[in-house]
């Protein structure tokens, strides 16, 4: 880690969605348009007293349904605003619709996605159906192990998403209640320092420019539409950069320096688990028992998921044996997780690639615990002493 | 207000060259709402013929800043773009710095009877709580034109539509239409109206006199519509007028509460007159026809008494 001497950081225990809740005062964006659903309704209850106490001169659009939420966001950001939102779970499958809109029409927009499964049957605890359901739908998507990471990422992604060579919306992504209601002592950066570090949003060409017109949104034919698309995938996949050259300024001021991809003790490991979020920090609990019986276990942890980094797994995955990519949703193929099958592809042309299997685990908030990562371990040991993987995918715990 | 020469004479804001139909009514009702802001002005716009018909990429008909998103949230739509609106002026950060600190943009969504009766209620129901400061134009032309004429709950009873085809058993659409401006009124938006383009003057009027008000106004507009009413391009403004004149579009006003009937025609004229230049009333005609006409001369009369009694009145 970086000095961070400089920073006139502070620590506080806090809850994720206090955390949230204060990186978007300090942010002070310009349109909050907000809906209420566990597990995130206290960001935006938290933020509605920095709106009461006049500590933000953000516009508060207490709208009346997620999909409006989105598409009031959609509607500031296009006037030239910086627009964020938060929600979960069914908030989010109702916002479906406007997701594609908003990276369509490359809008910065930030929402704070704090992680919940989705009905039926109705459920409000964590696991990654939500994110994973939107993660086609052209939004960068930002993972968080701790309440640290989500406050972090916060101000990142507003960077990320507003950078000229970007401009496609961001989520920030948190577990819900494991992270969103645990409280955790962070570090936290000045007001001015946020701000400092966001900067001013200023659209190039904002709808609210009534001396230059434009038209946004316009119908395109089959001519023009297939160019719009790909524009935006380029822009996409060309992201990376700017999240690595974000990750790396935030640790220069801050201390806390981001990449793609967090690994831990993979180095020299010959067995891997690949997971996303809270579950990580549990997996690296493990990780220390085993090590500690001289076993060689390791942990990648993605913090990117969209764009995918796929260049950067192949390369710490190097070396290692075998691999269980752990997955908090199910994309019922019949043939794995969402992340199963893009680690797994990524990995498709490394000369020497590890076994790779696939766990679905903790739906519905049901537990993830070290003794389910040292028998995930123990199996990947025996993956690599038979050379053969008994069973490929399978629900873990259930 | 301006006579007819001076709004000859006015910058069009909504150009010609668009692939809207000959005959129909939205772009007379569009251009004579822009105008009527008289001073800079931002427009959204849900899906259906309008959006569909004004930018083809890369051309568009739109003068003013203008953007679509969807279909069912062009309310919600305007909510943010209005928002954005007041925290760029409280911060000082607009783009164009306002003509004076009295004289705001004005913003205006427009949406068809489909995007704004039934997929787009919520959304307006919302804004309009909310207070937002803008103008929600309904065009309505009775269906969902723009995907081939399905019925919406603004289709007239007894309309044939691709949705409630005039079969041998089901004589067309069954159900009465939703009242929405009397909905809209329920949410005591401090101005409410219905227009039409036939009367470009009372239309200009009211759309001046929502633009003219802070907070949230609506209005519902006649547009007639060659394609679904299987009319005559060259009879719409007729048909428009016809409609009121049979008080089946009553133009009227709800101003700070206050319900004011705009137009009493003289002489009200029998529904059949309406009804028979329209080819979507076509069965209406035939032997067993007259029944469904009698109910809807009766649903009209009613209405038509009701407003009449409350012409004058503070009605909320
Ligand atoms: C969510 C959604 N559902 C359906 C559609 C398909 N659609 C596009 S326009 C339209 C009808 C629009 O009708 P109306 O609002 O009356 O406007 P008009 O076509 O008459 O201009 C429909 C059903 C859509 N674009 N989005």
């Amino acid at each position: 880690m970086a000095d961070n001497t400089a920073s006139k950081t502070k620590n506080s225990a806090l809850t994720g969605n206090s955390a949230m809740a204060l990186a978007m005062k300090q942010i002070d964006p310009d349109v909050c348009a907000v809906y209420p659903i566990t597990p995130s309704t206290t960001v935006i209850e938290e933020f509605s007293s920095y709106v009461a106490d006049g500590a933000v001169e953000t516009e508060f659009v207490t709208v009346e349904s997620e999909h409006s939420a989105m598409s009031a966001c959609i509607g500031a950001s296009a006037a030239g605003g910086r627009a964020m939102t938060a929600t979960s779970s069914q908030g989010l499958a109702l916002m479906w619709e406007m997701l594609y809109i908003a990276s369509g029409m490359r809008l910065p927009i930030i929402m704070t996605t704090v992680n919940r499964a989705l009905a039926a049957p109705i459920n409000i605890h964590c696991d990654h159906s939500d994110s994973m359901g939107a993660r086609d739908s052209g939004w960068i998507q930002l993972y968080s192990e701790t309440v640290q990471e989500a406050y972090d990422n916060l101000f990142q992604a507003v960077k990320i998403a507003e950078d000229e060579r970007v401009l496609l919306p961001v989520m920030v992504c948190l577990d819900g209640f494991i992270t969103s209601h645990a409280i955790e002592v962070l570090s936290l950066i000045t007001d001015d320092e946020a701000k400092d570090f966001v900067g001013d949003y200023t659209a190039k060409h904002p709808l609210l420019d009534t001396d230059n017109p434009a038209s946004m949104g316009a119908l395109a034919l089959p001519d023009t539409y297939m160019d719009f698309k790909h524009v935006q995938s380029d822009a996409i996949a060309a992201s990376k950069e700017v999240v690595i050259e974000v990750g790396k300024e935030f640790g220069k001021r801050f201390g806390r320096e981001y990449g793609l991809i967090d690994t831990y003790q993979l180095e020299d490991a010959d067995v891997a688990i690949v997971i996303l979020n809270s579950a990580a920090g549990t997996t690296r609990v493990a990780i220390d028992e085993l090590r500690a019986k001289g076993l060689k276990v390791g942990l990648l942890k993605p913090r990117l998921f969209r764009p995918f980094p796929h260049a950067e797994m192949v390369e710490a995955l190097k070396g290692v044996k075998a691999v269980c990519v752990l997955d908090r949703a199910d994309s019922f193929s019949g043939f794995g997780g969402p992340l199963f099958n893009e680690v797994r592809s990524a990995l498709y042309d490394m000369e020497d690639r590890p076994k790779i299997m696939g766990r679905i685990y903790g739906l519905g908030g049901k537990d993830y615990t070290t003794e389910n990562a040292v028998a995930i371990y123990e199996a990947l040991f025996d993956v690599v002493k038979t050379g053969k993987i008994d069973t490929l995918n399978d629900y873990m715990g259930s | 207000m301006a006579t007819l020469k001076e709004l000859a004479g006015q910058e069009e804001l909504f150009s010609g060259g668009h692939r809207l139909c000959a005959g129909c009514g939205i772009p007379p009702i569009v251009r004579l709402v822009l105008r009527s802001a008289k001073g800079p002005v931002v427009a959204t716009t849900a899906t259906g013929c309008l959006e569909v018909g004004s930018t083809i990429y890369p051309y568009t008909s739109w003068k003013v800043p203008w953007m679509h998103s969807a279909f069912e949230n062009a309310a919600a739509t305007i909510s943010g773009i209005e928002s954005a609106y007041k925290a760029l002026k409280r911060k000082g950060r607009l783009p164009v710095k306002p003509v004076s600190d009295d004289k705001d943009t004005k913003f205006i969504a427009f949406g068809g009877d489909g995007g704004t009766y039934d997929i787009g209620l919520q959304a307006l129901s919302g804004a309009m709580e909310r207070g937002h400061n803008f103008l929600y134009v309904c065009y309505d032309n009775g269906a969902y034109m723009n995907t081939g004429i399905q019925r919406s709950s603004a289709t007239p009873l007894g309309s044939a539509t691709t949705t409630s085809p005039a079969g041998s058993v089901i004589p067309g659409k069954e159900e009465y239409r939703k009242d929405i401006t009397r909905i809209m009124v329920a949410h005591r938006s401090p101005y409410v109206a219905q227009a039409s383009p036939h009367n470009w003057k009372d239309l200009e009027k009211k759309a001046a006199r929502a633009l003219e008000i802070n907070g949230p106004t609506f209005l519902n507009v006649m547009s007639p519509c060659p394609l679904g009413w299987y009319s005559k391009p060259e009879d719409s403004i007729a048909l428009a007028k016809l409609s009121t004149d049979t008080c089946f579009w009553p133009l009227y006003e709800v101003d700070e509460g206050v319900l004011k009937i705009s137009y009493k025609p003289k002489e009200k004229k029998p529904i059949g007159d309406w009804l028979k230049l329209q080819g979507r009333f076509k069965h209406l005609f035939k032997p067993g026809g007259e029944e469904i006409i009698e109910k809807i001369q009766l649903d009209i009369d009613t209405n038509w008494e009701r407003l009449l009694d409350m012409d004058g009145k503070l009605i909320f």
